[in-house]
């Protein structure tokens, strides 16, 4: 049985697909833009030969960690996504996936995911608490300060077949920033904002990615792809253990 | 169904805009102010016209407020011109809120838009529910670096605002009414007509932009993605949890909810309603659920008993 309770990444759970059952990685789909992760997601499956399939998750039974191998949580606004999870019956049940399984959280997701945020809503929200960092909301500041920057993300090549330099393309939406980390989590992207200054954009621990940009938003597969191998790689270690 | 605006775009929109702005600087202004819309999809944007309602909302899950002095249905009743709402009101609905803050001017009324782009609020609804100040031109809304939503009745009209740089379409619907009728008739044009130009051959495209007045790259595009090129939400006459449902099962992104809300007999347990509505709109146990034991709907009044001076949705062109 899955482990539910620890904080600290979990052992993966023991079940495994089949080789005729696809791989199922769910993009959570109460508010915001999810419909663009499944298409960046089925773009990179169009060019692996393991069969996969991207659920929109609504419900807390659709969040079992024995059938859904990956999550993505999407950008949106993470107030209203952790309302409509609460109301719906589903916060324990992501808080339990999120500790079992591989999980990437963009923008929303990324506060949704962590430990604490600064500049929440009055009275605070409600936070999966799993990723072991804090976050500033709206770091950067309103829609006017919204911008794009190129990006280098760590374990994700930026240079092209033919040697050409490509990076990232960072879409800061209203985007939050990481501000504290703890010691299992390591940085993999920095961005230098506006105003000159250099903000922790993605992270990773263990099992778990944040991003507070989004990639959903462009047509670069890259970190879709890396979190599809994410994925993949978590599968294949509880197939080794079980 | 795909769905990527910003890369089909860039093109059209260079050259729309003035000359200033490289094409680059556009390209990546349309990410961020369409990135936005996508950000607010399958959610709920509710008016509020103070700071306390704000707080309701955000609460109940809104993802953003329409900041107003009047919400549509006292517009109706009181009567007169309605215009922009005050610097001082919108600032306490910033400072009330985390969520998105949007604003409305009067269509074609660029200072006013200049003014609500200075308070940075994070979007601007160019908005029939105020009285017109230009019935030609509406604004150039490249000129801006915060998006625009719109309203629209018909892919045409949607086809036009994007053209000028909207980076969000709603349906107008009948604002102030709490008969969702409009804004059904509104929607079901515009995917009917997406259906229809997605079937046309090049020669009859050309002449379909023609007939419904709407530019032909953005038309040809809305055919390749078989939707509009931006979010597109429901407004106009929402009141209930049904119509938001209903308004999502048309295919709209998510739902704008004026009147519906404060003119309700429990608002805060309406606007959680209709909240759980627009996420859960294919479950009819949630839909049930939350319908029930919600007070007072507004009252309304019937578009069909409305003068024809009185409807909004005949402001804009």
């Amino acid at each position: 049985m899955t482990s539910t309770t620890v904080p600290a990444p979990a052992a993966p759970p023991s079940s495994t697909p089949t080789e005729n059952q696809p791989i199922r990685i769910g993009v959570l789909a109460l508010q915001g833009a999810f419909i663009e992760h499944v298409h960046l997601l089925e773009r990179v499956a169009q060019h692996l030969s393991v069969p996969l399939s991207f659920p929109l998750i609504r419900t807390a039974a659709d969040l079992d960690p024995k059938s859904l191998h990956g999550l993505v949580i999407p950008g949106g606004e993470s107030t209203a996504i952790a309302l409509v999870a609460e109301r719906s019956g589903c916060l324990d049940a992501l808080r339990t996936y999120v500790r079992a399984r591989p999980t990437w959280g963009t923008c929303a997701g990324l506060i949704l995911l962590s430990q604490s945020a600064t500049h929440a809503k009055q009275g605070g929200q409600q936070l999966l608490g799993a990723l072991d960092v804090s976050v500033d909301r709206n770091a950067f500041g309103r829609q006017a300060e919204s911008f794009m920057a190129p990006l280098h993300i760590k374990g994700i090549t930026d240079t092209a077949l033919d040697g050409t330099h490509v990076p990232l393309e960072g879409v800061f939406i209203r985007a939050p920033v990481v501000t504290t980390l703890g010691d299992h989590v390591d940085v993999i992207g920095t961005v230098t904002g506006p105003k000159g200054d250099e903000r922790i954009v993605a992270v990773r621990q263990g099992h778990l990615l944040g991003t507070s940009f989004h990639p959903e938003l462009t047509q670069d597969t890259r970190v879709h792809k890396y979190f599809v191998d994410m994925v993949l790689k978590h599968v294949q270690a509880a197939g080794d253990s079980s | 169904m795909s769905f990527t605006p910003a890369a089909n775009l860039a093109n059209g929109h260079a050259a729309a805009a003035s000359s200033q702005v490289s094409e680059e600087q556009l390209r990546q202004q349309f990410i961020l102010k369409a990135g936005l819309a996508q950000n607010l999809k399958g959610g709920v944007i509710m008016d509020v016209v103070n700071a306390e309602q704000a707080r309701i909302a955000e609460e109940a899950g809104a993802v953003a407020v329409m900041a107003l002095e009047r919400v549509p249905a006292d517009i109706r009743k009181d009567g007169g011109v309605a215009r922009m709402s005050d610097p001082k009101m919108i600032k306490e609905i910033q400072a009330a809120v985390t969520i998105p803050v949007m604003a409305k001017v009067r269509i074609g009324h660029l200072v006013e838009a200049q003014i609500i782009q200075h308070l940075a609020v994070d979007f601007i609804d160019e908005s029939e529910v105020l009285t017109p100040a230009d019935e030609t031109h509406h604004i150039d809304k490249h000129a801006y670096k915060i998006p625009f939503v719109c309203g629209a009745r018909n892919l045409g009209e949607a086809l036009r605002r994007v053209n000028e740089g909207a980076a969000m379409i709603r349906t107008k619907g009948e604002a102030g009414t709490g008969d969702v009728v409009e804004a059904v008739r509104h929607a079901r044009t515009m995917m009917s007509e997406i259906r229809k130009a997605q079937h046309m051959s090049a020669d009859e495209l050309y002449n379909y932009a023609k007939e419904i007045g709407a530019p032909y790259h953005l038309l040809k595009e809305t055919a390749r993605l078989g939707r509009l090129p931006v979010v597109n939400f429901a407004a106009g006459g929402v009141a209930t949890p049904a119509d938001a449902a209903l308004m999502m099962q048309l295919g709209m992104d998510g739902v704008f909810v004026g009147s519906g809300i404060f003119k309700s007999g429990d608002p805060a347990k309406r606007a959680k309603a209709i909240v759980q509505a627009v996420t859960h709109f294919n479950d009819p146990a949630v839909l049930a659920t939350v319908s029930e034991d919600l007070g007072e709907a507004m009252v309304g009044i019937n578009c069909d008993t409305l003068p024809e001076a009185e409807q909004f949705a005949k402001r804009g062109w």
